[in-house]
Formats: C-alpha cells, sequence, structure tokens
C-alpha cells in the first residue's frame, strides 16, 4: 500500500534555476524537494580525467539534434558545475530586442535598469568578482593584445571563481576540485539544504499530472549512477507549486510530455529556442609572430603555447555590442578554452586541400594545439529553434552510458543569423589575422550542427501569449502553479554568457513564486535574504561526516 | 564455424580501424600493416586507442560496429565500382581502397546532406576522441604510457600528484584598452 509523498514545493532541476527557488523557497518555510536527473558530485570527486566514468562524462550532457547540438548540465548544482564561471551583465540594448517576431520580445516590466538590482544580489551570492590583467592567463591576454594591435578593446570579464584557489588548471568542465569555481554547490544548495530543503539525485521527471485539489503529481524514474540509458524504479510526489528548471534543451520537452494529462501547453513551450547565437572559431598562431609583433614572451621564453592554461574565457571584446549596430550584427568576442575530446574535431583547417575537419591535414593541425586560441561568438540568433515531440524518456535517446545523446531539437538558421555569425567571423579574421599573427577557421557546423553551451528561450517569457510560454512572473500560461525559471525562461540571445541573467531572472521571480505558494494555502513568506557560503561543496547528507 | 566468427570479427576490426585511420591518420604499425595506410607520420587515431573506445561498453557502439562495417564496405565496393577500381579480394573492401579513395569516400558518407551521415558523425567523433583525449584510458595512465593523441597535442603532464598547477599563467600586465562602456561592476553597459 502506497502513500504518495507530499510536499508543498517541487523543483524539478538543481542549476540556477532550481538552486535559487530552493533556497528562498525553504529560507521562507515552504517544504522543498528538489529532483535533480544527474548525480551529486563535489571537491574531489570531481577528477582530472577524460576517462569515460569520470567526472568528466558524468556531469554534462552533450545532446546531439537537427542542426543544432546542446551542451547542458546533468549533475546536483547543473550547469554552475560544469560552466567557466563567467558572469556579465547582458548590455542594455538587449532587453529591446525585437527579433523575427518584429515586436519587443522582453516583458515591458523588465529592462537592465529594473534588472540590475538582482544581478547585485547574484552578484553578492556567488559571489561574482573583478579581476585585474596581472590575474589573466596567456591566452586572454593574447586575445586582448591581438585586439589592441587591431585598435580594439577588451576586458577581463567578471567571473564566478575564486582566484586565490584556481590553479589556472583549465579542468572546469569535469567539475572544480579546488572549489576555486564558486558553483551552486557552497552558496544556494547549501543554504536550502542548511533550512530543510531535500536535494534527491538521480531522479530524473518524466511527466507532471495534476491532483483534483489544482497542485500537481510530478512523475519520476531514478537513473543508474553509471548507465544513465538504465532506468529504474519510479515514482510520484505530490506538489502545490512546481517549479520547472530542467534547463532550456529539457523543460519544454517535460511540459510537452505532460500535455495528455494537463492539456494543451501555449503554443511557445518548445519554440522560439535559442543558442545564444552561439559560433566558435579557431585560430592557429605563429609563435613567432606573437614574439615579434605583439610582444609577447612567458618567463622561460615561449611567446604563447598556452592554451592549456587557464580557466576559460577571461577576456572579452565589446566593440561590436554597439546599441546603434542594426540588430543581429552585434556580438561579443570572447577567448575560450574547449578541452580536447569534444570541441577539436569541430576545427577546421585553413586552406585545407581535403577535408578540413579530418583527415592528414588536421592531425597537422593538432600538432599545434598548444598554440590554438578559440574564439567564443555570442550573437543575436532569430529563435529559430524548434522541438519536435518528446523522447520516450529524459530529453534525448542516449547513446553513450554518460554524456551523448539525441535529442529532437531542430534549427535551421535564419538568414540573419547566419549574418551575424558571418560579421562576426570576418571581424575574428580581421583581428587575428593581422600582420601574419594566425590563421583562423569556423568550426565547421556540418558535423552536429551548431553547437551551444548556452541553450535558452526554450519556454519564455514575455508580455505576448502566443510568442511567450511564462508570463512576466515566470508562470506557465494555462496552467497555474507551474512556474519555469531556468534558461528557458530568457526570452532570447544576450550576446553574452547567459547565468548572471538566469540567476538574476530566478531571483526576481521568487517574491511572485512566494506569494501564488501563499494563495494555495502554503506557510512560507519572502525574507529577501542571501545563502551565507561555503568554501567547501555540498555534500549529500548521508555522506557528510 | 569458428573461423566464420573469426573471419567476421577480423573484418570488423580491420574496417573500423581503416575508418578510424582516416579520420586520423597514423603511420603502419608493421610494414605489412593494411588497416592503417601509414597517410601521416607518429600514431594516429589506431595507435590511439580507436577501436578499444569504440568497444568499451559505455561508448554505445559496440554492438554496432559489425552492421557498420558491412555498410561501410558495401559503400566501398560501390565506390570501387564508380571509380572502375579493382579491388585486392584478401582484404575488406574498404580497407583495399587507398588512402586517398578512403577519404573520399568518408567526405561523401559525412556530408551534410547523406542520408547516413549521423552514424558515420558518430565513428568519426569516437575515433577522434580516442586520439585527442585517450577517452578509454585514465589520463595519467596514457600520459605516462606515451598515448599518441596526447604526446601529438601537446598536453601537459601532472604534478606528482596527479592534479594539474599553473603557477605562471599571465603576462601580467595591461594588454588592451578597456571598453570606454564598461561599468563599475566590469560590464558591458
Amino acid at each position: 500500500m502506497n502513500s504518495t509523498e507530499s510536499t508543498d514545493v517541487l523543483v524539478i532541476g538543481s542549476g540556477f534555476g532550481g538552486a535559487i527557488p530552493a533556497y528562498h523557497l525553504a529560507a521562507g518555510g515552504a517544504r522543498v524537494v528538489v529532483l535533480e536527473r544527474g548525480p551529486w558530485l563535489s571537491g574531489d570527486e570531481f577528477d582530472q580525467d577524460f576517462e569515460l566514468g569520470s567526472s568528466y562524462t558524468r556531469i554534462f550532457d552533450f545532446v546531439v539534434g537537427d542542426g543544432m547540438s546542446v551542451l547542458g548540465g546533468n549533475c546536483v548544482g547543473g550547469g554552475s558545475v560544469v560552466y567557466f564561471a563567467t558572469m556579465p551583465r547582458a548590455p542594455r540594448f538587449v532587453f529591446e530586442r525585437r527579433g523575427g517576431i518584429g515586436r519587443r520580445m522582453w516583458p515591458a516590466s523588465i529592462n537592465r535598469d529594473t534588472l540590475d538590482p538582482w544581478y547585485d544580489r547574484v552578484t553578492e551570492a556567488l559571489p561574482v568578482t573583478r579581476y585585474g590583467w596581472d590575474q589573466v592567463p596567456y591566452a586572454g591576454g593574447l586575445f586582448a593584445a591581438a585586439c589592441a594591435h587591431a585598435g580594439r578593446t577588451a576586458n577581463p570579464v567578471p567571473s564566478a571563481v575564486d582566484l586565490d584557489r584556481c590553479t589556472n588548471c583549465n579542468w572546469m568542465m569535469a567539475g572544480c576540485r579546488y572549489d576555486a569555481k564558486r558553483s551552486l554547490l557552497l552558496n544556494y544548495l547549501p543554504a536550502a539544504l542548511a533550512h530543510g530543503a531535500e536535494i534527491r539525485p538521480l531522479h530524473e521527471v518524466q511527466h507532471l499530472s495534476r491532483t483534483d485539489d489544482g497542485g500537481y503529481r510530478v512523475h519520476y524514474r531514478i537513473v543508474d549512477d553509471e548507465d544513465y540509458r538504465v532506468l529504474h524504479d519510479e515514482g510520484v510526489i505530490e506538489a502545490k507549486i512546481v517549479i520547472v528548471a530542467a534547463g532550456a534543451g529539457a523543460t519544454p520537452v517535460i511540459l510537452r510530455r505532460s500535455e495528455p494529462d494537463l492539456g494543451p501547453m501555449p503554443p511557445a513551450v518548445g519554440r522560439y529556442f535559442s543558442g545564444n547565437g552561439e559560433r566558435l572559431n579557431t585560430a592557429v598562431f605563429d609563435e613567432d609572430r606573437v614574439r615579434s609583433v605583439l610582444g609577447l614572451s612567458r618567463p622561460g621564453g615561449q611567446a604563447y603555447a598556452a592554451n592549456q592554461i587557464g580557466r576559460g574565457p577571461t577576456v572579452a571584446s565589446w566593440d561590436r555590442l554597439d546599441p546603434d549596430l542594426p540588430e543581429f550584427e552585434r556580438y561579443s568576442l570572447e577567448q575560450l578554452y574547449f578541452p580536447p575530446g569534444l570541441g577539436t574535431i569541430l576545427a577546421q583547417v585553413p586552406d585545407a586541400t581535403g577535408p578540413t575537419w579530418f583527415g592528414a591535414e588536421k592531425k597537422e593541425l593538432m600538432r599545434r594545439w598548444q598554440s590554438w586560441l578559440t574564439i567564443f561568438t555570442m550573437s543575436e540568433d532569430d529563435n529559430e529553434g524548434v522541438f519536435g515531440p518528446p523522447p520516450a524518456t529524459g530529453n534525448a535517446e542516449r547513446i553513450s552510458q554518460q554524456m551523448l545523446g539525441r535529442g529532437p531539437l531542430r534549427y535551421v538558421p535564419t538568414a540573419d543569423t547566419r549574418r551575424g555569425w558571418a560579421a562576426a567571423d570576418a571581424d575574428v579574421r580581421d583581428i587575428l589575422e593581422r600582420d601574419g599573427l594566425a590563421r583562423v577557421m569556423p568550426w565547421t557546423n556540418d558535423v552536429v550542427g551548431a553547437y551551444t553551451v548556452h541553450p535558452l528561450a526554450s519556454c519564455r517569457i514575455g508580455d505576448d501569449p502566443e510568442t511567450s510560454a511564462l508570463d512576466d512572473r515566470h508562470e506557465l500560461r494555462r496552467h497555474p502553479g507551474v512556474f519555469v525559471t531556468d534558461g528557458s525562461a530568457v526570452p532570447g540571445a544576450l550576446t553574452v554568457n547567459p547565468a548572471l541573467t538566469i540567476a538574476a531572472l530566478a531571483e526576481r521571480a521568487i517574491p511572485g513564486i512566494v506569494r501564488a505558494a501563499q494563495e494555495r494555502g502554503v506557510p512560507v513568506t519572502y525574507h529577501g535574504g542571501l545563502p551565507e557560503g561555503s568554501t567547501v561543496s555540498a555534500r549529500p547528507p548521508a555522506l557528510r561526516g | 564455424m569458428h573461423a566464420d566468427t573469426s573471419d567476421a570479427d577480423q573484418v570488423r576490426v580491420m574496417t573500423i580501424e581503416a575508418f578510424a585511420d582516416t579520420i586520423v591518420p597514423g603511420e603502419k604499425r608493421w610494414p605489412e600493416d593494411r588497416a592503417v595506410a601509414g597517410a601521416a607520420a607518429g600514431g594516429g587515431a589506431v595507435a590511439a586507442g580507436a577501436l578499444e573506445l569504440l568497444e568499451h561498453p559505455a561508448s554505445g557502439y559496440a554492438a554496432v560496429l559489425e552492421p557498420l562495417a558491412g555498410a561501410l564496405n558495401a559503400h566501398a565496393s560501390r565506390y570501387a565500382q564508380e571509380q572502375g577500381h579493382a579491388l585486392d579480394p584478401s582484404v575488406p573492401p574498404f580497407v583495399a581502397l587507398e588512402h586517398a579513395d578512403r577519404t573520399r569516400l568518408l567526405q561523401e558518407l559525412l556530408a551534410v546532406d547523406h542520408p547516413e551521415k549521423e552514424m558515420w558523425v558518430g565513428l568519426a567523433l569516437f575515433s577522434n576522441m580516442a586520439f585527442d583525449s585517450a577517452a578509454h584510458l585514465g589520463t595519467h595512465a596514457a600520459l605516462a604510457a606515451g598515448h599518441p593523441g596526447l604526446l601529438t597535442i601537446g598536453y601537459h603532464r601532472p604534478d606528482a600528484d596527479g592534479l594539474w598547477r599553473f603557477p605562471e599563467y599571465s603576462y601580467g600586465r595591461p594588454l588592451a584598452p578597456l571598453h570606454p562602456h564598461t561599468t563599475s561592476t566590469g560590464s558591458p553597459a
């Protein structure tokens, strides 16, 4: 005889969109359960190892779609555990974007001024810090020097990395074993736990159904902790409020799979997906020219040869974040590190006589890997991604034991998106090929389509019910009591790294969610506090010693 | 029966190796090596362990290697016929192709609009992954054993405790003017 478990607030996902509501609602007195599909790793469980089965393959998913592949977090802490912690605010013009729909896509209540106080809160909570040129790794320095040589500006980008602990090992995608990266395991999640929230890893939510009293049932399966293709027991939890924060690649899939039980979703669920206009270029530097043209040299005599050294992106050029430029032609260019195993195959050979991304010429390019510099474009795409019918479970048909799957996203870039990419490609070439510094080629889109590490907008906020799935309080239209607070709620591409904006929007949504919970009889109040922060990442309660 | 199984194994192994060697070419392992064409100096995807990675239960490809090898050999036979090449019958058809022909055939199969593209892309991804990150091996062990891919890309070795640290990491000086509209928090305005 099973009695169905119940809670006040059920949170799906433990990244920024899940951890922030979990903390505030638990701190305010609600019973909170967080279901996270991925495993719970922390501290020295983050391996510096590429082997299948290490943390490097356990904590994120690479989902190949039709025309777009998405890399997203898959662990307690979500993207914050996997990402590079680069945390700029979105420029003012972004909030005025109109996109392909031809009218302002953000809700009237949100602009840079109204979001700044919420940005401030997240900046304090993680925290996010500015740092100086003497803390910029070689790769960022090289990009900055090349920008200056081309008459451009470049900035060290604010980040959520504790530089006193950072070793510049560039293993951030495997999780930070030094707890230098200020992931959610160091702030919002331990604070949520301290207030009584429960976090259950390896619980993959499949769909929602409705209770008789206007609440929801959340249906999940237990995921095998080694082979994610294997699902074990199923279970149900009832909740008065459901917060869906499974990530922009999964949230609309869960909601669409729920349609037979919940009724039709708003038309924008699973539409308007944005890859944040992302595009990559690989430059291969001539070390002699780096020395003679830019005057750079490292202790020990090398000019650069430091692709491996650093902590992801540290320097960006914002010259094209110019509000006077036409929409779709504004973008930032950011130096990036991409580890072996996932990105090198997409880099193309300049002037190839044979295939550009494999073969003998590509192997020669790989011999110079330490002289590579990856440049990341974040532009204004046209929200052209559309999700097809949900797969049987999860958000992908898993191919490998971990990490690799095939998902239902289809993305055909419009002429506007391609125009932005072409302008950025030409710009990168102009900056980095001057005076023979480097040879530059964009990553091919012919292998796995375009590639984003910042999926957005697949269940977005807005004022227009036809083109936005959520109202400006993040409540799902037609389904009161369901809120979406992850990257899928962001209306469109941001031209910069989106984590701080996702987090700020989640913070902004909390007072409204608290009110909705109160209206449903949940004894909860909004205190507006912030987590105290820890220097040791949170472990599962049973393992805390 | 046993001989048939072993023949099938050999076809699978040689064909998949020849595919991986076309993605990241390497030098022949022994003078009469047929799967590896010898189109580049140093070890390629095969020496790096592409077959081991693809056969690893975690990759998800182990069960489909044999049908993939069969499909690739069918393409190779068709390609050879189109080109008027006679193939050495003592090895699988794809293995019998010259390196340049293997490359042209894979360009065809990996092209954006090829209906089978996705399955060949998967094989290519894992072939490359074996080379550039030795995903079937512990990275420390792979580096210690002189893994040809990690060696080729010049991947640094870790400290004695197995962890990577780069205490010297910065040019240490301002290298560009800041954007004029940078806010007090360091963000774009």
